[in-house]
């Protein structure tokens, strides 16, 4: 599965980062950012948990 | 002649309820249960507010984060319709950002979200667990009781944002106590107003200082923002304003009502106690968030185009609360909501609040109540209250839920 951030939409709440630690970062201004593109089944639940916190829903996860 | 009743006149059968409703005095920690009622029966409901005006109170948790997150609503004080708070306000000027909508609102505060970033927030935890440490070892120096809210509770966030801000905590008896004044719904706009110029006139001149002569802190960043020419100078103080208020209210309150609930629910505090797992200390914060939720007036929003709510339509101009206490214990998304289990997976509640506002501040919030939570009863297990519960304070009156004061011994 492919991760999709809208950098434009974050409000820098850094909750991706705690459910993902992984899959995202924060930029200098806390802005998300994303550590990894692709994501294996193992890592699909803390993403799913990612997109499921994000208070601005600025995550997606797209079917390749 | 002219008829004349006896009695009161009775209530208009469809009259709203009033907003915000009473706790139950012996369940302190619950949401107030017409509240409750109301979550159980409707997830839309008309309520009236202190000035006459009758908003829509949404009650359940899909609904709240849809409409928080949507942005057909305002957060702007001064939108048609917005559900005006307690009583008239009587600070001048809009508390910064939090009272914008994007595109300003976004500008304005991504000014000061790089210190709030988890690993920058991340890199502050040994220096709280000092600050914490210290604190304890202050109060076991002496015989107890002592009011956990003045030498604990009060102390550990004030010291951090004083810290992170760069404002010296040495002034701290100025901005507690008027912080105190300007959370408190009982207090008159006059004295708001007071309470508002005294700390905006404190905190212009901290950012006068940093624009003739910058240190590393947040203050000097936000002063920096003014000589870049990107925020005039009261617009700098309105932000640091927000900043200190906000770091305190709330982790102060979390740390005194937490430590009290957990008191009530001794089997939970063993959990606690025994645990060295960090990460069943933050689920266990995640749970007392969900559980306590603090700010209990509601988030308020204005609707600015007409939305569907619960199959119902809301006008543009009409004002909606998301009630997040009762979303919060919404059973659909948290099982026995009403019961403190810290082994529950808590994190999606709405605490923080939802959508481009949620709270700046909560990856500071969580790490201080992890080091809180995680430490003091580790340090003193034979933490106990010294007053009857039925004799605790709670603040009814203020827009931040806590107890006013907490006397405890061990």
């Amino acid at each position: 599965m492919k991760v999709e951030l809208e950098a434009d939409k974050c409000v820098a709440s850094g909750q991706c980062v705690l459910a993902a630690m992984d899959v995202f970062d924060q930029d200098d201004d806390g802005i998300a950012i994303l550590l990894e593109e692709q994501v294996g089944d193992d890592r699909l639940d803390d993403v799913k948990e990612a997109i499921a916190v994000c208070p601005a829903a600025a995550i997606r996860l797209v079917e390749q | 002649m002219a008829d004349t009743l006896a009695g009161p006149v009775p209530e208009a059968p469809d009259s709203p309820p009033e907003f915000p409703m009473a706790r139950e005095a012996r369940c302190p920690f619950d949401p107030p249960p017409a509240l409750k009622d109301l979550q159980a029966k409707t997830p839309l409901a008309k309520v009236r507010l202190w000035d006459g005006s009758e908003p829509w109170l949404v009650t359940r948790y899909a609904d709240q984060r849809a409409i928080l997150g949507d942005p057909r609503v305002s957060a702007d004080t001064d939108s048609p319709g917005y559900p005006t708070k307690a009583s008239p306000e009587g600070g001048e000027g809009k508390l910064s950002f939090i009272m914008m909508d994007d595109p300003e609102h976004a500008r304005l505060r991504r000014m000061v979200t790089a210190p709030f970033a988890v690993k920058k927030v991340e890199a502050l935890r040994p220096a709280v667990q000092r600050i914490v440490d210290d604190l304890i070892d202050g109060m076991l120096s002496r015989p107890g009781p002592v009011d956990l809210v003045e030498e604990f509770a009060l102390p550990i966030p004030s010291l951090v944002i004083c810290e992170l801000l760069g404002v010296p905590y040495d002034d701290h008896a100025l901005f507690q106590e008027n912080t105190k004044t300007m959370v408190r719904t009982t207090a008159t706009p006059e004295q708001r107003g007071v309470a508002t110029r005294e700390m905006a006139g404190y905190l212009a001149g901290q950012i006068a200082k940093r624009l003739a002569e910058p240190k590393d802190d947040l203050l000097s960043s936000i002063a920096g923002r003014v000589t870049a020419g990107e925020i005039d100078h009261q617009q700098a103080t309105e932000m640091a304003l927000l900043l200190l208020i906000a770091g305190h209210e709330t982790t102060a309150n979390m740390i005194a009502l937490g430590t009290l609930a957990l008191l009530q629910n001794p089997d939970q505090l063993a959990l606690l106690r025994d645990s060295d797992d960090p990460k069943f200390v933050a689920g266990a914060v995640e749970e007392l968030l969900r559980y306590l939720h603090i700010t209990h007036l509601g988030r308020r929003r204005a609707v600015t185009e007409d939305v569907e709510i619960a199959g119902q339509v809301v006008r543009a101009g009409e004002g909606v609360i998301m009630a997040n206490e009762i979303a919060n214990r919404d059973p659909a998304v948290f099982p026995d909501p009403d019961r403190l289990d810290l082994t529950r997976d808590a994190r999606r509640h709405v605490a923080f609040g939802f959508g481009v506002h949620q709270c700046l501040g909560q990856p500071l919030a969580r790490m201080e109540l992890q080091v809180v939570y995680g430490t003091l009863y580790k340090r003193i297990p034979t933490l106990t209250l010294a007053c009857a519960l039925e004799d605790v304070r709670f603040k009814n009156d203020a827009f931040i839920y806590g107890v006013h004061e907490l006397p405890v011994s061990w």
